[in-house]
């Protein structure tokens, strides 16, 4: 009883506090004459903005910009967290392996890049990308409608018809079938113990009818190539320098200390295991895939939830190299709109939201993967 | 980081200033600190830069020593805040500077709606383009394709895409960069095959930042009116006062051809306007009608100098600059720079 009273008490004194903070907050920026609200995002923005993913026009509203720096902000996030996991699980593995060159190879990576501030290698990346790639009118020409320049990687771009649609329709439903083979397959080897070939079937039942159909519909594969104009090469799509830089510095920093976790996840099994495994006749590579990953994953997960939660919120460093995400854009919000306050609670809502369901994904993830007791 | 110190500081000052302010608040605070805190810029040649001893230089710099002379008769009595583009209203707001002396256009929205009034016009400015030579443009209409550098949290970012939308150069494209000095750098490593800001700021950067300041060219046309000036927190009309006539007090100067070599001749002039101007009148004491001591310009032009030789000393023909009066040449000398009378 007693304790329900003392945090009922806290409970009061706590809103309290947070009314004190905003009544007084609201009264003091309408003494300043600063005026507050979110009614700005209805409005033109007139803003530039670099690199996005939608259609953007100087016409569109704040509001727009807002979302166009969400997206430009998880592009930078889901794209650094899968390449970050592959090569941080690479080289985690290879600072256990048995070649020696390797494994020293690994090592000092690891305690280069962890060991050096990220806005640093970043800044330096965005240096080295922007004087060592040549100018636009002088790209390397890797061939095909690919050039590499200042302006970043220029591709061409498929022209879309109604038969890619009809492609990528078929592509999903060959997804869903190979799910469907896989988990036959995996019943019957629970029920007879042999275990059908899984890897080719796979893929054939994935590739085949879609490229059948592709091939059906008369391959049509009409590509926007860029043209070289007076300035630099124009069409077809592009990555630029400063999406590069925070792309690249992101997945390098933090598959540093991915590969820590990872290592230190697959040391955490006990050599008997491998030992156990290799008496049953399993190969180096079955042993790592159905002994030492499936345990090492209970140990890696938790602290891996936190190295992408720090890969998402680090991408707000990206104005350093003028790539746009959310936080440059409620920046230049801000500072046009004079409304700090609000675009500050924008910024903070984002990664909030983007946190937060990372960690619910990889809770769930972890409780799925936790050891069963029986 | 810091700018999200200085808005958890705007909260945290907000919350805790009870009440509105009162007027003649904020000069109550610099005359209790004993100096000026000054917002400049975080380095534009000729405007406010630091030397390598740490000295400020620039016609930003010298309007907050003006003011700090007329408020303390020492020129000295300033603390210079570097700020970036995108904090320095932030931190006029949250109390973090007195004044914002930082090459900043005046417009409506920064009058009206950011809690921030200006001052004044130091220096008249128009936004301009600079490009390599090599490319042979000649117009800024022949930019379309061009990827143009430029910094945010400015009204240049606005200027440029309401210029490239005037004139249908859609396939341009702005690269946006946060401080200025990732743009220039970009720029120059050719990142970009155009920059732009105002006028002034392309005259500074190819002085001071590129290798061979020849081999590029600033274009004709100026796109936009860039009123540069000092600006304060609103709410306190004694302050706005003092900085207003400050600068009010370098014009006047030099229109009566009083300046730093010879203002201590001038005290004897027989001229009453110089002589009300100087506060050697003691029946026209037009300092304590600002709150301020009777030589207060006397110790502007003394210690700072007029608006010529402000002007002259930090952009004028003479410095890498090399920027002509132009505008900003005095009203009857067919510019702009014109002040109400002291009296």
């Amino acid at each position: 009883m007693r304790s329900i009273i003392y945090q009922a008490l806290f409970l009061a004194a706590l809103v309290f506090v947070v009314w004190l903070l905003v009544t007084n907050t609201i009264e003091n920026l309408r003494a300043r004459g600063l005026k507050s609200g979110f009614d700005f995002l209805n409005s033109r923005s007139g803003i530039p903005i670099s690199d996005t993913i939608i259609d953007w026009n100087p016409d569109d509203t704040f509001g727009r910009a807002y979302f166009v720096g969400i997206l430009n902000t998880l592009r930078v996030g889901i794209i650094g967290i899968v390449l970050a996991t592959i090569l941080g699980t690479i080289i985690g593995i290879a600072r256990l392996s048995s070649n020696w060159l390797v494994a020293k190879l690994a090592s000092i990576y690891v305690e280069t890049i962890r060991n050096v501030p990220l806005l640093l290698q970043l800044i330096f990346i965005y240096a080295f990308v922007g004087n060592v790639l040549p100018d636009q009118l002088n790209p390397i020409v890797i061939g095909a409608g690919f050039y590499l320049n200042k302006s970043g990687l220029i591709f061409p771009l498929l022209k879309l018809d109604t038969a890619h649609y009809i492609v990528g329709g078929v592509l999903l439903a060959s997804l869903v079938a190979m799910l469907i083979y896989n988990r036959w397959a995996k019943r019957r080897q629970y029920a007879t113990g042999v275990a059908p070939k899984r890897l080719l079937p796979s893929l054939g039942i994935l590739i085949v009818p879609a490229v059948a159909a592709f091939l059906a519909m008369g391959a049509p594969a009409e590509f926007d190539v860029a043209a070289k104009t007076r300035f630099r090469f124009i069409g077809g799509g592009s990555i630029g320098p400063e999406f590069l830089t925070v792309l690249v510095g992101l997945v390098i920093y933090t598959a540093s200390f991915i590969a820590e976790i990872v290592r230190s996840g697959i040391l955490a099994v006990s050599y008997g295991q491998t030992e156990a495994a290799g008496a049953l006749g399993l190969t180096r590579g079955q042993t790592l895939r159905l002994v030492l990953l499936p345990q090492a994953l209970r140990v890696i997960i938790p602290p891996m939830t936190s190295q992408y939660l720090n890969l998402v919120k680090n991408s707000s460093l990206a104005l350093i190299a003028g790539y746009p995400d959310v936080v440059a854009i409620e920046n230049m919000t801000m500072n046009q709109t004079g409304r700090a306050l609000e675009a500050i609670l924008l910024i903070m809502a984002v990664y909030l939201t983007i946190s937060l369901s990372i960690s619910l994904a990889m809770n769930y993830y972890n409780k799925r993967i936790a050891l069963k007791e029986r | 980081m810091k700018k999200l110190a200085i808005a958890a500081a705007t909260v945290v000052a907000g919350a805790l200033a009870a009440g509105p302010a009162l007027a003649g608040k904020d000069l109550d605070t610099i005359k209790k600190r004993g100096s000026l805190v000054c917002g400049v810029n975080t380095g534009l040649a000729g405007f406010s830069i630091a030397d390598s001893q740490g000295r400020w230089t620039g016609i930003d710099v010298d309007v907050c020593r003006a003011v700090a002379a007329a408020i303390f008769g020492d020129a000295n009595k300033v603390q210079f805040k570097p700020t970036s583009a995108q904090q320095r209203f932030t931190a006029l707001q949250s109390g973090e500077i007195d004044v914002l002396s930082r090459n900043t256009t005046w417009t409506l929205t920064r009058d009206a709606a950011q809690g921030m009034v200006f001052t004044g016009v130091t220096f008249y400015d128009g936004q301009g383009f600079m490009v390599a030579k090599k490319l042979g443009v000649k117009s800024a209409k022949e930019l379309d394709g061009a990827e143009i550098c430029v910094q945010s949290g400015t009204t240049t970012e606005l200027n440029l895409t309401d210029f490239l939308k005037a004139n249908n150069l859609s396939k341009a494209k702005a690269i946006v960069f946060e401080k200025i000095e990732e743009a220039v750098s970009a720029f120059f490593a050719g990142r970009c095959q155009a920059y732009t800001t105002d006028a002034s700021g392309l005259a500074s950067t190819r002085s001071k930042d590129a290798k061979n300041p020849d081999d590029y060219v600033i274009l004709p046309e100026l796109i936009s009116k860039e009123p540069l000036g000092p600006a304060i927190r609103r709410g306190d009309e004694e302050l706005f006062a003092i900085v207003k006539w400050a600068l009010y007090a370098m014009v006047e100067a030099e229109e009566y051809g009083v300046s730093r070599a010879n203002v201590d001749q001038m005290k004897t002039s027989p001229n009453p306007g110089i002589k009300r101007l100087l506060g050697v009148d003691e029946k026209n004491d037009m300092g304590k009608l600002l709150g301020l001591k009777a030589d207060w310009a006397y110790q502007i032009i003394k210690q700072v100098g007029n608006y010529g030789d402000v002007y002259e000393r930090n952009v004028g023909p003479k410095t890498p600059l090399k920027l002509e009066r132009g505008l900003n040449a005095l009203w009857s000398k067919g510019g702009l720079q014109y002040a109400p009378p002291v009296r």
